[in-house]
């Protein structure tokens, strides 16, 4: 295993918008790190490049103080587990897992042992012999992930793996895949637009829209503190509201939304509100989940937003109101044991304490 | 940043190829490739258009005004017909097949694609004896019923006519039989359920998506019709390829290679026009929808019609390898006016065996056909990968290297390696080859590659190229690679194009007459030289045996049928015999082989640059 470095990484087709511009992003020896982002955003191209199938057009990869840029992908010691599992159909499972030891020559002995582990791991012992297409969808995932495994890879690199697999097989692969990966100690560059399979399963995760690269963090705060609206609207749900900063106070910022109304955002280092001042247009993310509703409200009250109901949506655990303020719609869930409101009424929405977070527009 | 560091940066990005190993992998064993497609298929063309230039262009003002022009009209006249009957006859068989149930459908079906396993040479020479003046049927008609035996019979244009349609109509039968069911079934439902009555549904929804089948079908017959010799031949009509054949057996080379070049102009024309065509061709709907309805006849008077039709059918589908059969049996000069020949013996086939002067061509055809058989495996399967995975400009170009020789007539073929290999050039690699037995291989090689690429090609794109670069990333080498994963998946493919050339180039008659060496006459020139010296009983017991060779390869080739792991996707899209007989004799009809690899690009980005 090794660490990954990718230094300033861009690929430009000729004629389009770059698929991944400058693209610089370290994944430490051992980490769980997921490209996250909508169709499109150049995630694939960029795990593609570090397999090696597609050159940067600049910039350069390195695996710990190596450079391969250059290195063949054959050369580079990576496991890769295709989206659609890219299993050879014409072999068996042994086959399959048996193929890059025999192209590393591992001698016989070894060999058998080794296909035996990797069988294991990921349960698939009594099914050495098999022919790829006796298997369900969901063991042949397994297949193409110990065959990526058994060579023991500098990186395994994993292309949207689960998007194949039902919902309820996807939610117990994705934990088999974090345990395996954890147990064996691989680094791991990960694909998907699932950002709930982000969440669940890494250690940082990285947010790409359009080749750009908004984030680099840790699951809990690409959730809380989005440096983004693109990151704050595609993690989860969370309404953006443009502001003009009226203040910078020691560890907050006062900012204005278009009513007037005021709210005060945390001002935290390395974010956005560290950089604004005062006269400066901005935005902020509301998570629906941080507003408390309030059914017919005294008007007087200050800080917060006031708006008429236009849908309610009973799912459960929570109800989800869309209220029309000033044209825009703000999305608020509210556990259903609190007031409940129905379309058409007039309702004010307060954000929780310290959860107006400003996020670049 | 200063200027300095930025002009670095500049300077370093310029200087990446963009290339991966794999690209250069690619181009590596795309060098031999063209150097071959040059050698063997561009340099003959240009040694033909040189050829025809000599005498600065008399032989092509005398084309206009002498009877070549007369022979291009005549061939143009000939297609255009062929096209109009092929078309119908083919296209109504593929409806009533599909779409309907009768007494002896499942028979007609099974029969429907027997002219495909004829060799060009036995397809005429039996029609010869069944419909011409002299034929079996007119001879019995004149005997029987007092007919003019000239009247009923099928003599010159319209004997080629004859054979063109009932050997080519299954161009059309198979284009349109695919279509129909590709189709799905819900779509003429919810036609007829919006109130479009059946004739309107016919019209507004079925014969659109047939379109590109029909106009597959016509483009391909034209082709075929303008290279057919042996027809032409047989009935001693004028065509542009009987001319070629003419010209230079009167030693007029530059007359017969302008022959040459124009025909080649109008059947690349063609090709072109058919690549076109099927590249700005539009997606059918894959939807996995409703299977098709098949219409069941009722009632006692159609079903016994339709009883009867498919006997007759198939009884004049069976006719002529049936003719060559009892034929075979008969001894030689004895058939002179009788209906059926008088005497019947074994001798002409104890004789091929026994006698090694009969033998030599059997074992001439088999050796040659063998020969090419090997350089068309190893050239077409690598063209293929290399077309396929050849990224950036070239790659069409490329591709129509490769498939020129399937435009080309074979006639033309043989006088352009004839004329290519003539004498030692550097173009040639100072290779002489006329008056050599390998002129042969060369020429079959030249002409059936098409057929073995196409087939590669078909079996390459049902192969996902993530499995490729699975075993690169596993540690694989392009090389080893290619050897350990690629072509095992392709070897069934390769294997029936394999076993197509062979056949091909087993019966192959129309090039072999232009290029043989005077010894060693290939089994079909030498069945045309023993009718000419009326030895039919000889003759066709030649061609028996190669019928006979066919339809095991055949029979071989359907065992090798579709490897287990790639018949799920294939089963859908198809369902009876034609599967492995389309690709590889009909090499452009085959729609879905070609659209099945669209979504195989689905893990490169949505923004990624369109391939070429």
């Amino acid at each position: 295993m090794t660490s990954v470095f990718l230094n300033g990484i861009s690929k430009q087709y000729p004629g389009v918008k770059p698929a991944v511009s400058n693209l610089t992003v370290t994944i430490e020896e051992g980490e769980f790190f997921t490209l996250l982002g909508p169709s499109g955003c150049g995630k694939s191209t960029t795990l593609r490049m570090v397999a090696g199938f597609i050159q940067p057009t600049s910039g350069s990869i390195h695996f710990g103080d190596k450079d391969v840029t250059n290195t063949a992908p054959n050369k580079r010691d990576t496991g890769m587990v295709f989206q659609n599992y890219a299993l050879f159909p014409h072999m068996s499972v042994r086959g399959n897992v048996a193929y890059g030891l025999d192209v590393r020559g591992i001698p016989k002995q070894e060999k058998a042992k080794r296909i035996d582990e990797a069988l294991a791991q990921v349960g698939l012992e009594e099914f050495g012999d098999r022919r790829i297409d006796m298997l369900s969808g969901g063991q042949q995932q397994r297949v193409a992930l110990a065959r990526a495994l058994v060579i023991r890879p500098a990186a395994l690199l994993l292309d949207e793996p689960l998007s194949n697999l039902d919902a309820k097989l996807r939610e117990e692969t994705r934990t088999e895949i974090r345990s395996t990966q954890k147990a064996a100690g691989t680094t791991c560059l990960y694909v998907t637009h699932d950002q709930a399979e982000a969440m669940a399963m890494s250690d940082r995760v990285a947010v790409l829209n359009a080749g750009e690269l908004h984030q680099v963090a840790s699951p809990r705060d690409v959730y809380n503190r989005p440096t983004t609206a693109f990151v704050a609207r595609f993690i989860g749900r969370s309404n953006v509201l443009p502001c003009t900063v009226l203040g910078v106070h020691g560890g907050s910022v006062s900012v204005r939304v278009a009513d007037g109304t005021v709210f005060r955002a945390p001002r935290v280092e390395d974010t956005i509100s560290a950089r604004v001042s005062a006269g400066d247009q901005a935005a902020f993310s509301l998570r629906p989940e941080s507003i408390v509703l309030t059914v017919n409200p005294r008007l007087e009250t200050t800080g917060q937003l006031t708006g008429r109901v236009l849908t309610a949506e009973f799912t459960g655990a929570v109800n989800i109101y869309e209220v029309d303020w000033h044209g825009q719609k703000i999305v608020v869930s509210a556990p259903d044991s609190f007031d409940r409101a129905e379309p058409g009424d007039l309702v004010s929405m307060a954000p929780h304490q310290d959860r107006v977070w400003m996020v670049e527009p | 940043m200063d200027g300095g560091t930025v002009s670095l940066a500049v300077a370093k990005v310029s200087k990446r190829s963009g290339l991966t190993s794999s690209d250069r992998f690619v181009y590596l064993l795309a060098a031999p490739l063209v150097l071959i497609l040059l050698v063997y298929i561009v340099v003959p063309m240009l040694a033909t258009a040189t050829t025809s230039m000599q005498g600065d262009g008399n032989a092509y003002k005398g084309f206009v005004n002498g009877s070549s022009a007369t022979a291009l009209g005549l061939s143009v006249g000939i297609s255009l017909a062929s096209v109009l009957t092929t078309g119908v006859l083919g296209t109504a068989l593929a409806v009533l097949l599909s779409r309907f149930d009768f007494p002896g459908r499942k028979v007609l079906r099974l029969f429907a694609l027997l002219p495909m396993a004829l060799p060009p040479l036995i397809g005429a020479v039996s029609f010869y004896f069944l419909y011409a003046e002299s034929g079996i049927l007119p001879r019995f008609l004149a005997q029987y019923f007092g007919a003019d035996a000239a009247a009923v019979s099928a003599n010159g244009v319209w004997g080629v006519l004859l054979v063109h349609t009932m050997t080519m109509y299954p161009y059309f039968y198979l284009a349109v039989t695919s279509a129909l069911a590709g189709s799905d079934a819900s779509m003429e439902e919810a036609a007829l359920s919006l109130g479009a009555s059946r004739f309107r549904m016919w019209r507004t929804v079925l014969l659109p998506m047939l379109t590109p089948a029909l106009v597959s079908g016509t483009l391909l017959t034209f082709m075929v019709s303008m290279a057919s010799f042996t027809a032409p031949q047989f009935y001693n009509v004028q065509t542009l390829t009987m001319q070629i054949v003419a010209s230079r057996t009167s030693g007029a080379y530059d007359v017969a290679a302008a022959q040459a070049v124009v025909l080649s102009v109008v059947s690349i024309c063609f090709l072109l026009a058919m690549r076109w065509y099927e590249n700005r061709r539009l997606h059918r709907g894959s939807s996995k929808g409703t299977p098709q309805s098949v219409k069941v006849l009722h009632g006692v008077l159609p079903r016994a019609a339709a009883g009867v039709g498919s006997l007759l059918l198939v009884l004049f589908l069976m006719a002529p390898p049936a003719t060559i059969a009892l034929l075979s049996f008969t001894v030689d000069g004895s058939w002179t006016t009788q209906i059926l020949p008088p005497e019947y013996t074994v001798a002409n086939y104890a004789r091929i065996f026994t006698d090694p002067v009969s033998l030599r061509p059997i074992l001439v055809s088999v050796q040659m056909a063998f020969v090419a058989m090997i350089g068309c495996v190893l050239v077409g399967v690598l063209a293929a990968w290399v077309v396929t995975r050849w990224k950036g400009p070239g790659k069409g170009l490329l591709d129509v290297m490769v498939m020129l020789p399937w435009a080309l007539p074979g006639t033309v073929i043989g006088v352009n390696i004839v004329t290519a290999f003539a004498s030692p050039t550097p173009f040639n690699l100072g290779q002489v080859l006329i008056g050599s037995l390998w002129i042969l291989p060369v020429a079959y090689f030249v002409r059936f590659l098409p057929l073995v690429f196409r087939s590669a090609n078909a079996s390459l794109a049902q192969i996902d190229p993530s499995v490729e670069e699975a075993a690169r990333s596993l540690g694989a080498g392009s090389w080893r690679a290619l050897r350990t994963v690629t072509v095992p998946l392709m070897s069934r493919g390769i294997m029936a194009g394999a076993l197509m050339a062979f056949i091909q180039g087993f019966g192959e008659y129309v090039a072999s007459v232009v290029v043989y060496p005077p010894r060693y006459a290939p089994l079909s020139v030498e069945i045309y030289n023993r009718i000419y010296s009326n030895e039919f009983g000889t003759a066709a017991a030649y061609g028996t045996l190669q019928m006979v060779l066919i339809l095991l390869v055949l029979a071989v080739s359907q065992r090798l049928e579709t490897p287990r792991w790639a018949r799920k996707s294939r089963a859908a899209s198809r369902g009876d015999s034609a599967v492995t007989l389309t690709p590889v004799l009909a090499p452009t009809l085959n729609p879905i082989h070609e659209t099945g690899d669209k979504n195989e690009h689905a893990n490169e980005p949505a923004n990624a640059a369109p391939r070429p």
